[in-house]
């Protein structure tokens, strides 16, 4: 099985951090993978996105056409990749931030208040996570159990301090799926 | 086997010109290669290394310019615009037959041009850059894994053979990540100078001065230097060059392309094989010398070509080249930072089938 993530939203969400995070757990899995990021002028404010590929094959080219995962934390990356999700793929939305709901008919849709669930915890820039965990632990694309390894190896010294709360915030990703 | 570790493209790069022995890196930011820069900058003095920032692309040449005088591995990286600027630089080092390590990661072009992807460099690369008959040992790679790989080969051919190496990357392959197997650190810095006896290691007052020089003023005396060099270049294109054979056994149209266009590209093959259509691919990894060997032998076998590239054409070139024009070379491109995407590259393959 191959999932192809795409994380999309404003710069300063995270999103290029969830999905190190993501990649990385594939590399302790010893999957198949690969990160790519948007690069651009922008940064905190702007649009920004990062491609996963987790695999079981080698991966071929590391830039996604048609995500069978896409997780989105603005309206504006809705608009731009609502219609590129492969049928039967899954959108994360973040229900805090996007107003609006998913048109397509032919994917299932997972709608998390992240922001507001992370707002609630006292841990506003924890919603990336939230979502990540609520992704793994649907999809199991990989070991949600890995995830955690993969943030105590991922996350930058400065940080170190933050470690328990992105525990719990991927923690209260899953439970939301489980319910 | 050593530990898979995960990275950008750019870091890989970085670390595997440390593990090569190289503990002098000049450079001045520019996207999208600035973590080359930045992951130096954080490791050079820890291990006894300078890392310097230029205050400019040309400066940061020249400087590599004295330090390979001096028998050491060393090495610079920019992106395009920057690369024109070390151009002179570039001219120097192979009029005075040093070995060093460039690396561009290239953008859109030309001018300022943008910062996204690009192979828009590749004439400037494999054709010169700087004036005078000269080449460099261009090694492009198509994944992090190769940005390690390939920043080794081009440290060890460089010295070699007495010329500059370019790592000529696209933006794609900085910025992303892959797991990659680090090469093996068996290289001691110390000790290469004393394997170079043309480098300015000092006299000890035990043999003649050193000197290393791009000046010749006499004709005859410049000729032979040109000469000289050439036998190098044709020992060099004769031993090193090197390519993948993707599904080429039965392939009747044959795919080249380099860089994130082959993996891109890849993915339209398997795609194309699905529907039937006989197709394979020669994916150059060094540039220069460009692999005409394996092409040669495809154009017997293949009713045509198709290059997939990040230009207007500028390695269908040498592909024609290198066949002869004996057969069709046809091309599927974008510019700009703009990217193929599989199903484009799909729909020239199909086109090539008919």
């Amino acid at each position: 099985m191959t999932y192809e993530t795409i994380m999309a939203g404003f710069g300063g969400q995270g999103l290029l951090f969830s999905g190190k995070v993501l990649a990385h757990a594939a590399l302790i899995e010893n999957k198949e993978l690969s990160w790519l990021p948007s690069y651009g002028p922008e940064m905190r404010g702007g649009t920004c996105n990062c491609s996963v590929i987790v695999s079981d094959e080698p991966v071929g080219s590391p830039i996604i056409a048609h995500p069978n995962v896409l997780m989105v934390m603005n309206e504006p990356s809705l608009d731009k990749f609502e219609d590129t999700v492969a049928p039967g793929g899954t959108i994360f939305v973040d229900s805090a931030l996007i107003g609006r709901k998913v048109r397509r008919t032919d994917v299932e849709v997972v709608y998390i208040p992240a922001t507001q669930m992370a707002k609630d915890m006292e841990a506003l820039s924890l919603a990336n996570m939230i979502i990540l965990g609520a992704i793994v632990e649907k999809l199991r694309c990989v070991n949600p159990d890995t995830i955690e390894t993969a943030l105590r190896e991922t996350i930058s010294a400065r940080k170190a301090s933050l470690l328990d709360l992105n525990l719990k915030a991927v923690a209260a990703g899953r439970a939301f799926i489980r319910g | 086997m050593a530990d898979k570790v995960l990275m950008k493209g750019n870091e890989a790069i970085a670390e595997a010109a440390i593990i090569a022995g190289c503990r002098h890196y000049f450079g001045y930011p520019i996207t999208p290669q600035t973590e080359v820069a930045a992951y130096m900058a954080k490791k050079m003095p820890k291990i006894g290394g300078v890392f310097l920032q230029a205050e400019s692309e040309i400066a940061a040449i020249n400087m590599v310019y004295g330090v390979s005088s001096a028998g050491k591995r060393v090495m610079t990286s920019s992106a395009s615009p920057g690369i024109s600027l070390k151009g002179e630089g570039l001219s120097y080092l192979a009029g005075s037959d040093l070995p060093a390590l460039v690396v561009n990661v290239q953008r859109g072009g030309p001018g300022l041009g943008g910062i996204q992807p690009s192979q828009s460099d590749y004439f400037q690369a494999t054709k010169g850059g700087g004036h005078g008959d000269y080449h460099l040992i261009v090694l492009t790679p198509s994944s992090v894994q190769e940005m390690a790989d390939l920043t080794s080969l081009a440290f060890d051919l460089a010295d070699k053979y007495r010329m500059p190496s370019m790592l000529l990357a696209d933006g794609t392959m900085g910025q992303m990540m892959e797991p990659v197997v680090l090469p093996e650190d068996t290289v001691d810095p110390e000790t290469i100078p004393a394997t170079k006896p043309w480098a300015t290691t000092g006299t000890q007052m035990k043999r003649a001065h050193n000197i290393v020089n791009s000046l010749y003023l006499k004709p005859d005396e410049l000729e032979k230097t040109n000469y000289e060099r050439f036998e190098r270049y044709a020992k060099l294109e004769k031993e090193e060059c090197r390519w993948e054979e993707y599904l080429m056994d039965d392939a009747e149209v044959c795919v080249v392309s380099v860089g994130i266009t082959a993996r891109v590209a890849k993915n339209a093959i398997v795609a194309a094989r699905k529907e039937g259509i006989k197709v394979g691919m020669i994916r150059p990894i060094t540039l220069y010398p460009f692999p005409k060997e394996p092409l040669a032998k495809a154009a017997s076998k293949v009713k045509s070509f198709l290059t997939v590239e990040l230009n207007m054409g500028q390695m269908n070139e040498d592909v024609k080249l290198a066949i002869n024009c004996s057969k069709p070379v046809n091309m599927c491109n974008r510019v700009g930072g703009m990217i193929p995407s599989a199903d484009e590259v799909l729909a020239a393959i199909r086109k090539e089938a008919k």
